[in-house]
């Protein structure tokens, strides 16, 4: 049995590149990826700014060897997956008990919103093949198939919060001594079915979003996948370079307040980052950053403000939403910013806030605003939080 | 550590919730679709939010409410479900009017229920249980990975309790696309007569199966939940057999140990030629138990099964509607559930009495 989970690779694609380290570039250049929707047929082409992954499905489709017919979220995750097994070079995978824990929200329904065209006038037309992926585990099966990860395999599905789980879940596969090596992280595209439901709760900002400012009016939406290759203390030891770091904390709670909203006094945000902390058996002054949630809802960052007052207050580390690059990429966001968590450890960074300009009235600390280089940044924490009240927290550190 | 279930509770397409016989009123249906049979949710589910939740809501709530009340209401300390297919209804609903109302006007009501962690939120918002709180969504083994997961935990030790379930629900949508994709039958069928009429297809179901497990022994606990496998794709009868041995095995046990073996029988022919082999093969001399007749097929049927297999030894008798063959030694002490999706997840459960 494992008593440590290492992360040994990482992959990402965002609307600020298609592989690591063209996020590090974007990130030092400030360059966010909100821009006009292109690829989804909307009545919201040129009203709400989204944040693509600026490559075609037939493009995407080139870089991983798959048909350019399937599902958007299938061809990101493999893009990303790939990247982040390649760049673990584990000696010996074959041999070795591998696993592929992947979240996503919607599945396969950029498929499923075309047949559903025709379905609706006619229930014995639509392409069926549209509609065959529709289930969120068939995105998973199909990567982990191209991939050869076949020894286990799941799928997570909670909102927001998705790819944060299945890291942690991953990393408990480990520790388990149920798997040897997992490669965990999520995926999702832009969908009309997701634009269309959060304009319809209303906090969908109409410009580039400003996560903890206090004039903040909503989210991007984004799409991308992020995954971490987490890997068992006896692989660690086989390993061509040494492991990035490791996860040593985690922690799922609900907030029991509300389907979609956030309680005013952060609960279940709080009890994340304190079980968090309670597991890696760190205290809050340990905490070198950390890579909020962050979405620019009102309701969001008041609530994770307030959750990281009672946890972390009077000292408070350096924070920002990456998501002022990348958008909400929802099922997604917890696998990209574990990456961007793992890649701050590496390389010593903080990331900025995007267009932050005043602070929040009730809050005595504001993100960091500028590219940092050259930090010494031992212990990351990193926050994602869904509908239906999933919180959860995640702390990758050195080792 | 022994992980036990506590309590349990069904609603299916039988008469299992609440019900005083252990599958003695049977429910026939003639076609190819089973259809869950609902309590009166009055008194498990506020009835101002009663209004707004779809089936697959109200009967994932109400099954995991009258679980933790066979359990003198304990608070769990983590709460897990699997789902296939997740909330379709207000799934549908909402693509339904993106696509008629051009994107316009539409309400958020479905758009905020269609998340797959809908159930498991619901519940712990009804619990007011901050806990952990996981959904699994993955095709053929959601239920088997939610069930892993609430193993884990407890080897964790970092829940005394965990309440865990499945649920999935059948729409109008989900039957006309599946039934195009050839899953169920053309023609209809008794469900009481679907293995003795061989045919492609099978027949659709629907449910919602919770249970407490815990790791604390009790004479209250309705049984053992041993051990749990999932297997992706395997390749040959040969090695599934290899697999099953294995898994036995690795708790102690040879297959002449089990008292009753559940199987996943169908009535698809493609599917069911793999459960046939078996019983000439390695059940050869094991007595045999079938569930799907009376709940359907669906991707977390099996979480009807290890309902029914928990209730079986608790209850110490084979309800006569599910035997297929054989002298089934009284009481029965060990059962183990084998179970295929589509022969792409493989699944076996090991439960014993207590």
């Amino acid at each position: 049995m494992s008593s440590i989970a290492y992360i040994a690779g990482v992959g990402v694609i965002s609307a600020i590149g298609n592989n690591v380290p063209e996020h590090l570039a974007a990130f030092e250049r400030e360059e966010a990826g909100m821009g006009e929707i292109t690829m989804l047929d909307t009545i919201y082409h040129g009203k709400i700014p989204v944040a693509e992954v600026k490559l075609k499905n037939n493009e995407l489709a080139d870089m991983t060897g798959m048909p350019p017919d399937i599902s958007r979220t299938t061809l990101l995750s493999l893009v990303a997956a790939q990247e982040a097994l390649a760049d673990a070079q584990i000696p010996g995978l074959d041999e070795l008990r591998t696993g592929f824990v992947s979240a996503n929200t919607v599945g396969g329904m950029d498929k499923s919103e075309d047949f559903f065209i025709d379905f609706i006038k006619d229930n014995s037309k639509g392409k069926l093949k549209n509609v065959y992926d529709h289930e969120c585990g068939s995105i998973t099966e199909i990567v982990a198939e191209k991939l050869g990860l076949k020894d286990y395999m799941t799928t997570i599905s909670t909102a927001c919060s998705s790819s944060a789980n299945a890291i942690f879940y991953g990393a408990r596969l480990i520790k388990n001594n149920v798997l040897d090596v997992v490669v965990a992280g999520g995926t999702d595209a832009l969908t009309k079915f997701t634009l269309n439901g959060f304009n319809t709760l209303m906090i969908l900002d109409p410009e580039f979003c400003k996560p903890f400012d206090e004039h903040r009016q909503g989210l991007n939406l984004g799409e991308g996948a992020g995954y971490v290759v987490l890997v068992s203390d006896k692989v660690a030891k086989t390993l061509n370079k040494a492991p990035y770091c490791e996860l040593s904390g985690y922690n799922n709670s609900n907030d029991a307040y509300h389907q979609t909203a956030s309680s005013p006094d952060g609960t279940g945000s709080y009890l994340a980052m304190k079980g968090a902390l309670d597991r890696s058996g760190l205290q809050p002054s340990d905490i070198d950053y950390i890579n909020l949630h962050g979405t620019g809802t009102p309701n969001n960052d008041s609530a994770e403000g307030t959750a990281i007052t009672r946890v972390f207050d009077p000292e408070y580390p350096p924070v920002s939403s990456t998501k002022s690059f990348t958008g909400h990429t929802l099922g997604a966001s917890g696998g990209i910013e574990a990456v961007f968590s793992v890649m701050a450890i590496k390389h010593g960074l903080i990331y900025p806030n995007l267009r932050f300009e005043t602070r929040m009235a009730e809050l005595s600390f504001e993100p960091e605003a500028n590219f940092l280089k050259g930090q010494n940044i031992s212990h990351v924490m990193s926050n994602s939080f869904g509908f239906g009240g999933n919180c959860t927290s995640l702390i990758f550190s050195k080792v | 550590m022994k992980v036990y279930i506590r309590s349990s509770a069904c609603i299916s397409p039988q008469n299992t919730f609440r019900n005083e016989g252990f599958l003695t009123d049977v429910v026939e249906y003639t076609g190819t679709r089973l259809t869950a049979v609902e309590p009166d949710y009055k008194g498990f589910v506020d009835p101002k939010l009663l209004r707004r939740m779809s089936r697959i809501i109200k009967m994932g709530v109400a099954t995991a409410q009258e679980c933790l009340n066979n359990a003198n209401n304990v608070m769990p300390g983590a709460i897990i479900t699997g789902t296939a297919y997740g909330c379709l209804e207000d799934t549908v609903t909402f693509l339904t009017r993106i696509i008629e109302h051009d994107e316009e006007m539409l309400p958020p009501t479905s758009f905020i229920q269609s998340t797959h962690n809908t159930v498991a939120a619901q519940i712990a918002l009804m619990l007011k249980c901050y806990g952990y709180n996981n959904t699994f969504v993955h095709k053929g083994i959601s239920f088997e990975s939610a069930l892993q997961d609430a193993m884990m935990l407890l080897n964790e030790r970092e829940a005394d309790n965990v309440l865990i379930g499945a649920t999935d629900e059948m729409t109008d949508t989900s039957f006309t696309v599946l039934t195009r994709l050839g899953l169920y039958r053309r023609w209809p069928v008794s469900n009481l007569d679907l293995y003795a009429t061989r045919s492609k297809g099978s027949i659709g179901g629907e449910g919602a199966a919770f249970f407490l497990l815990t790791d604390k022994p009790s004479p209250d606990n309705l049984a053992e939940l041993t051990a749990i496998r999932t297997i992706y794709k395997p390749t040959t009868l040969k090695d599934i057999e290899k697999r099953v041995v294995a898994f036995l095995a690795e708790n102690g046990l040879a297959i002449g140990d089990i008292d009753l073996v559940i199987t996943g029988k169908s009535g698809d022919l493609r599917h069911d030629e793999i459960y046939e082999e078996l019983d000439l093969s390695l059940f050869k001399n094991s007595a045999l138990a079938n569930y799907k007749h009376l709940c359907g097929e669906y991707p977390t049927s099996s979480s009807f099964a290890l309902w029914l297999a928990s209730n079986i030894l608790k209850n110490g008798i084979v309800p006569t509607i599910t035997i297929e063959r054989g002298d089934i030694k009284t009481p029965p002490k060990k059962v183990l559930v084998y179970n295929h999706y589509q022969k792409i997840y493989h699944s076996l459960m090991l439960i014993s009495a207590i």
